[in-house]
């Protein structure tokens, strides 16, 4: 369905040249989810956005084949990425707050990707975004649908960019950081719910993260990035148990261990 | 709708307060206005009759107190130097300076709001640069002195109109609009080149936050991102700055009123401060006050229609 | 500094600079009595013998920009003076001590700034009666609500500062830490509000004694110049734009000069 090669991603700007993204290669299919973890600057957000077709400035190069569906999504014409994304591939972000207009109400927000790509009327669409709002768990998807995001809790706006980014059933779902700006309990129930998508829709999860056994929990398979560098990859647990690199090896050691529970 | 009923309670107390300081700082002047008008020559007591039969003899207090009811009646007194109700003589030249304080207003806007987003849209490019140093020069020159460069250029080099040959909207509205034009741009250019940096400045700054990012990744075109999403947000602090401007622009009027001779209140109110004819004064003062804090009022609803995170 | 910013900072420099030197000039000599009337010089064209023209009297208009620029700047600087000594004590004593005090300064303050600053000079030249020095007591009298915001503001932020506590700890005076500790720490505040509060004095002085409520004739000032050079504007157009160019270049100097020196927040 997703395969990545040979991703370079270039910066050319007033401090020189920079290459943030160095030779990836992976490859997704249907159904599959994938990790992609790293510290920050080692890669796995600009490739996440270079994937959505969210990379446009103008002092950046992308060379290397990004193809989704058989369509080669990083030198095909910006009509036929547009027809993708929001449909095909949709995205949630790590600052649910800010990543939601502050001035639109929640469902106009959810509904938008229905608006641009389809013609359902206005009526059908709002009973899509409250079926889509009562999926990701919400208690009362009317309030929702009604409010603005700074009525909101973190936990509920980030349920609500699920609600938006899954309304038009994509094929893969690109999650960068998502329970990262989240309270522990909050994350893990954020992790339940994008498990729940993914084994009753069967939506891919591309699922970028900092957090090891985030990952671990939610993920098949895992790629580590550092340095713009694809580093290791493989099976999650076989990584996780058995890291290769000391980079990886820094990783797990970096995870805050809780004392009163055995680690599987 | 309770947030409008409370700025609209505040706006009263506003227009109270101003009102007492207007009132008692005229009182508070030493020298009696029955002397002004007799004249030195006067004698003690035909002063002192005159001040009785205007009234000026009862305690501060009571005499705001009988004015504060007249003014709610839309009686402002009568005036020392015409003899006749303050009321009659500024009516009609009320009408002139909100006409023009209107247009000014209107001109502002629909000019800025495009610039300022044109100006936005070739942000970086040679013609940005060329505008936003031409908005620079243009918010330097104050506005009598553009009204005197249309004159100049409109009326006595191209004679599109004829300088002072004010036509009043009694006799014809649009004649009276197509006069009033020319004073209306000269108040509303340098807002006007204010506004638009404003306006730009913060679509700069709106389009770099994440829910931009958020609006492209649902396949969003360029254009609806800009008029979906940017647009409206950039626009929040632009009207908080459109509410000073508009009480800017009602002050500024009068001035502009003099460079193209509009019979409007800035005359009366000049020729009541030579002529220390108090009543006009205060009715002028209180009514330019009315106009400011209504504008704002309407601003303050607009701002919080459009900004749903104001809830106080 | 960006580079586009130090250009505006080097122009804004340069004019006001000019502008300076052209105060100067009027206060050691002009090239002609600005008050001397020649019958054979009226509405004289520009020249190298009289650089602006003649007006309608046949003075120097030259001459009388020199002396409306220093009338200008005169009123501009006494303007701005009354607004910041005023205005910084006032701010200062609501800023420290807060209270009731505080709060009641602050709503009338409120109130004067939801009022033009031009109409509130009006009234007080309503009161005071047309003339220079009314104008500089109007203006300097509505300025002083904005600077006491500001310097009030300031105060707030820096009265809770550690090393003020800590001097307070020590046991100096109130007035001492206002004076020695709080006063230098406004100096970068002021000198913004300063220069855009002498622009704004520029500006309503040439709009008031444009609209002769300002300096009174004879003396030349720049706004009343234009106002009387726009009875001849069709005969000398210039008489006009010259005080009105002179007008925009001061603005427009301390303008890119307040956009450049400290942003104000």
């Amino acid at each position: 369905m997703l395969k990545v090669e040979d991703l370079n991603i270039k910066i050319n700007d007033r401090r020189g040249n920079t290459i943030p993204v160095k030779d990836v290669d992976f490859e997704m299919d249907r159904g599959d989810i994938l990790g992609i973890v790293g510290e920050s600057g080692s890669g796995k957000s600009m490739s996440a956005l270079a994937i959505a077709g969210l990379l446009s400035r103008h002092d950046m190069e992308k060379s290397g084949h990004i193809i989704f569906e058989g369509v080669s999504l990083l030198n095909c014409p910006r009509k036929v990425l547009r027809k993708i994304q929001g449909y095909e591939i949709s995205m949630i972000f790590q600052e649910p707050l800010t990543s939601l207009n502050p001035i639109r109400r929640v469902g106009w927000q959810v509904e938008e990707s229905l608006r641009i790509h389809t013609t359902m009327d206005k009526a059908e669409r709002r009973e899509r975004a409250l079926k889509a709002l009562a999926d990701v768990e919400l208690d009362d998807p009317e309030a929702v649908y009604n409010s603005f995001p700074h009525e909101l809790s973190g936990g509920m706006r980030q349920r609500a960019m699920i609600a938006a980014a899954m309304i038009s059933e994509p094929r893969l779902l690109i999650a960068d950081e998502p329970t990262t700006a989240l309270d522990v309990t909050i994350q893990a129930q954020i992790v339940e719910l994008l498990k729940k998508i993914n084994r009753e829709r069967g939506t891919a999860i591309l699922f970028i993260s900092h957090d090891l056994s985030l990952v671990n929990t939610l993920c098949e398979r895992v790629i580590v990035m550092k340095d713009g560098l694809v580093v290791e990859s493989g099976i999650c647990e076989e990584v996780f148990n058995n890291p290769k690199e000391e980079y990886t090896k820094g990783l797990i050691a970096a995870i805050p261990k809780n004392p009163f529970s055995e680690r599987k | 709708m309770r947030y409008a009923l409370r700025k609209i309670a505040t706006m009263f107390i506003t227009l109270f307060f101003v009102s007492v300081i207007v009132f008692f700082s005229f009182s508070l002047i030493p020298g009696s206005p029955a002397m002004n008008k007799l004249g030195t020559e006067a004698t003690p007591e035909s002063i002192k009759a005159l001040e009785h039969e205007m009234g000026l003899d009862r305690p501060v207090a009571e005499r705001y107190g009988k004015w504060l009811l007249g003014v709610v009646r839309g009686d402002f007194g009568k005036s020392y130097s015409y003899n006749q109700p303050v009321t009659k003589l500024i009516a009609d030249k009320l009408g002139a300076t909100l006409l023009l304080s209107v247009m000014a207003i209107a001109i502002t806007i629909l000019v800025s709001i495009p610039l300022g987003i044109f100006m936005a849209r070739k942000s970086d490019t040679k013609l940005d640069i060329f505008l936003s140093g031409f908005n620079q020069l243009i918010m330097a020159v104050p506005s009598f002195f553009s009204g005197i460069l249309i004159t100049l250029i409109f009326g006595v080099v191209l004679r599109v109109f004829v300088p002072g040959g004010y036509i009043s909207y009694k006799t014809s509205l649009i004649r009276c609009i197509g006069y009033l034009v020319f004073p209306a741009f000269a108040i509303a250019l340098p807002k006007i080149s204010m506004v638009s940096k404003l306006l730009k400045d913060t679509v700069m700054a709106e389009s770099g936050k994440d829910y931009v990012r958020t609006a492209y990744s649902r396949g969003n075109r360029t254009k609806s991102v800009f008029y979906k999403h940017v647009l409206f947000n950039a626009l929040i602090p632009v009207i908080t700055f459109l509410g000073m401007a508009f009480a800017d622009i009602i002050a500024g009027s009068i001035i502009v009123e003099q460079v193209f001779s509009v019979p409007g209140m800035g005359r009366i109110l000049l020729s009541s401060i030579s002529g220390r004819d108090y009543p006009v004064i205060e009715a002028i003062i209180l009514l330019l006050a009315f106009f400011v804090v209504l504008s704002n009022l309407i601003v303050d609803l607009l701002y919080h229609k459009f900004d749903p995170r104001i809830n106080v | 500094m960006d580079k586009s910013k130090k250009s505006k900072f080097i122009t804004g420099l340069v004019i006001t600079g000019i502008i300076v030197l052209l105060t100067l000039w009027g206060m050691i000599k002009t090239p002609y009595d600005p008050y001397a009337m020649d019958s054979g010089a009226k509405f004289a064209k520009v020249s190298f013998s009289h650089f602006f023209g003649c007006d309608q009297f046949g003075r120097d208009v030259f001459s009388r920009v020199l002396i409306g620029i220093r009338e200008t700047m005169f009123i501009a600087a006494s303007v701005v003076f009354i607004g910041v000594f005023f205005g910084t004590i006032l701010g200062m004593i609501t800023g420290y001590f807060g209270g009731w005090l505080d709060e009641i300064l602050m709503r009338f303050n409120d109130a004067m700034l939801a009022f033009p600053s031009i109409l509130l000079a009006l009234v007080i030249i309503g009161i005071f009666g047309p003339g220079k020095y009314q104008l500089i007591a109007a203006l300097g009298i509505a300025f002083i609500p904005s600077f006491a915001r500001v310097v009030r503001g300031e105060v707030l932020k820096i009265r809770n500062l550690d090393y003020v506590l800590s001097v307070k700890l020590y046991g100096a005076s109130d007035l001492r830490i206002l004076v020695v500790h709080i006063l230098p720490n406004l100096k970068t505040v002021l000198l913004s509000t300063v220069i855009i509060g002498f622009n704004n004095a520029v500006l309503a002085e040439a709009g008031m004694s444009y609209l002769g409520i300002g300096v009174q004739p004879p003396e030349p000032s720049l706004g009343r110049m234009l106002s009387e050079a726009q009875a001849y504007i069709y005969t000398s157009p210039m008489s006009a734009i010259f005080p009105g160019l002179v007008i925009v270049l001061m603005i427009l100097g301390f303008s890119l000069l307040g956009d450049t020196v400290g942003k104000k927040h």
